[in-house]
């Protein structure tokens, strides 16, 4: 499968999760998110941007506990909760977020 | 939540639907891209000797299972189970009664093992292995759990799981193996979890969880990696470390040893209890994925091996570990090798190590979903019957509300979540969805009969599943919680004691 954007190519999976890391722009972000009906705003780019941050680091998404903390210590501590990212990312933070981030769909049990 | 398919309706009595043909002949899960199939020593793509490869194959496994070949001969189309695989309840679809998809199978090797299938095929319903057949295979073998419900009713005891693991076994060999399991057991054999998640990313997350207890009750209760003084090797899913409700099913066990003060380590070479090579039906994957789990108590010295919360890790170890990486004669022989999780709690419950203040989870009323892989495929403690026990005495030493869905759909006859036997990937969400109603109606019951809020569970795919689906039927995801969830909350720790 391949996302087109402004008459460029990009492969990706079955799910529209880019093959190539070093793919990933902020517009593909956004038209991966326009895609599926949803607005990035500046809370969306928080996690957004944590997670790239944290894959950078330790070439994994990070786990729920570790991201709603950060977030908590980014947003406010009222939004430091998985009901609050699911708010954002309402087909579940782990999956929806690590596919605007440009990384690798968590695969297991999960 | 919106589906792109209707969502079945939970009705107030269990009903069976009247046949749909073809109802989800479409449902067919990505497969398999050409370095997930040879990381585990299959073919790159369809072979073009399919037929020949598939037949071989098929020869090999009757050879090997002698269970197989009993199930291809011994079917009487009593009828038994046509009811009772959820899949069948949720989707309508006839192909999915059990019967049904052992029929796919059966008929195959009818026409090539079989006299009267070589020479009258027409008079047995023999039909040739054509493309349209692996297809349907592809398609059906996939929406089959393995959950061995069916097996129960069985007046023969034929068990389809080991006609799906086998199905599978042989479409994997002649080049269409399925995405989601052979990706994740690539990522065992390469990482050491189904996640992919390094040691370093591991570590981090478990120092997080340290902090977290911490703020949360003031108390140091530790979560240690690699550690070589350790009595007891914890191993677990790896959704415990990433996913939520599993989470707190984890920091459950680490306030269990902490209490009874026995010291615990998990494995960064060892961090992953599940293993699909179960659910593709492939031996040599089954035994590599345990293998790191022997490496791992081996290297550490440890006395003990521990499984978390998952279902069909459970099985593998109780029915499987001594035969493909025994003995375990290094190990202390005082204590069940492995042991469950849930055991050890309750032994330590037993011997009055641990107290509970029950009223913490009063805001509950807490059911219990019996795994299918525990129900029906392992035993627990030293009681017939141990897996159902000990589980619900567990809630019972931690909760003051407790109650049990109807007895048809709980303990062997209990049903699958719906995502179980590498079926819990999102190219599956319509046969999940509707494969979880027998469930859900279950639930819907006690919710209206009792007031039920949580749901607990000890499989790290249910769990998931759960998750997923219920929002589906209009119920809260935080509906299902670990059941070490409510005894580390219930756990009175350190000097309150």
């Amino acid at each position: 499968m391949t996302l087109e954007i402004n008459g460029q190519s990009f492969e990706t999976d079955e799910e529209g999760y880019l093959a190539n890391l070093s793919d990933w722009s902020s517009e593909l972000a956004e038209a991966m998110a326009q895609q599926d009906g949803c607005d990035l705003t500046e809370n969306h780019w928080e996690v957004v941007n944590f997670l790239r941050e944290y894959y950078d680091e330790y070439q994994i998404a990070p786990a729920v506990r570790v991201l709603t903390k950060a977030i908590g210590k980014r947003l406010g501590k009222d939004k430091g909760n998985s009901r609050y990212l699911y708010e954002l990312f309402p087909y579940g933070p782990a999956k929806q977020a690590c596919k605007y981030a440009g990384l690798p769909k968590p695969t297991g049990c999960v | 939540m919106k589906a792109e398919f209707t969502i079945p309706v939970v009705t107030n009595i269990p009903v069976t639907p009247s046949v749909v043909d073809g109802a989800m002949a479409h449902s067919r899960p990505f497969v398999a891209k050409s370095d997930h199939q040879t990381a585990l020593g299959f073919p790159e793509e369809l072979v073009e000797d399919w037929h020949d490869r598939a037949l071989a194959k098929m020869k090999e496994l009757l050879g090997k299972y002698r269970s197989l070949q009993v199930f291809m001969d011994s079917c009487v189309k009593c009828g038994a189970c046509t009811d009772k695989c959820h899949y069948f309840l949720g989707t309508s679809d006839p192909k999915n009664m059990p019967v049904a998809r052992q029929d796919l199978m059966r008929k195959v090797y009818r026409r090539y093992f079989t006299f009267a299938g070589k020479y009258f095929p027409w008079l047995v319903g023999a039909v040739d292995l054509t493309r349209e057949v692996l297809e349907d295979w592809y398609s059906y073998y996939h929406q089959c759990s393995e959950c061995r419900r069916c097996s129960v009713y069985c007046p023969y005891g034929i068990d389809t799981a080991e006609i799906t693991m086998a199905g599978r076994e042989i479409l994997a060999s002649v080049g269409i193996g399925q995405k989601y399991s052979n990706e994740i057991i690539g990522k065992v054999f390469k990482i050491g979890n189904n996640l992919g998640l390094p040691q370093p990313a591991m570590a981090d997350t478990l120092l997080d969880l340290e902090e977290e207890i911490k703020e949360d009750i003031d108390v140091d209760v530790r979560l240690p990696l690699d550690d070589a003084d350790a009595e007891v090797l914890l191993v677990s899913p790896s959704a415990d470390f990433f996913a939520e409700p599993h989470v707190d099913g984890l920091i459950g066990y680490a306030k269990v040893f902490h209490q009874a003060g026995i010291p615990w380590t998990l494995s960064s070479h060892a961090s992953e209890a599940a293993n699909f090579g179960l659910f593709i039906g492939n031996d040599e994957s089954m035994q590599k994925v345990a293998t790191r789990i022997r490496e791992a108590a081996l290297e550490l010295g440890v006395k003990r091996i521990i499984v978390g919360e998952c279902g069909h890790a459970w099985r593998v170890a109780y029915s499987y570990w001594n035969t493909l990486i025994g003995p375990f004669d290094f190990l202390d022989p005082n204590y069940p090798a492995p042991q469950h999780i849930c055991e050890a709690t309750y032994d330590l419950v037993q011997a009055g190590a641990l107290k509970f203040d029950k009223a913490r989870n009063d805001d509950k009323v807490v059911t219990f979903h019996d795994s299918c892989n525990v129900a029906r495929g392992s035993r627990m403690g030293n009681m017939p019957g141990g897996q159902f026990i000990i589980p619900r005495a567990l809630i019972r030493a931690s909760c003051n509300h407790f109650v049990d869905m109807r007895e048809d759909s709980i303990r062997e006859g209990t049903y699958c979540c719906g995502g179980g036997g590498g079926l819990l990937t999102d190219d599956l969400t319509e046969l999940r969805v509707k494969g979880a109603l027998p469930r859900v109606q279950a639930l819907h019951e006690v919710i209206e009969q009792y007031h039920v809020t949580h749901m607990a569970a000890i499989c790290a795919i249910c769990k998931s599943q759960f998750t997923k689906v219920l929002p589906f039927y209009s119920l809260g995801m935080g509906m299902i919680i670990s059941v070490h969830q409510l005894v580390g909350d219930a756990l009175v720790l350190g000097s309150e004691q």
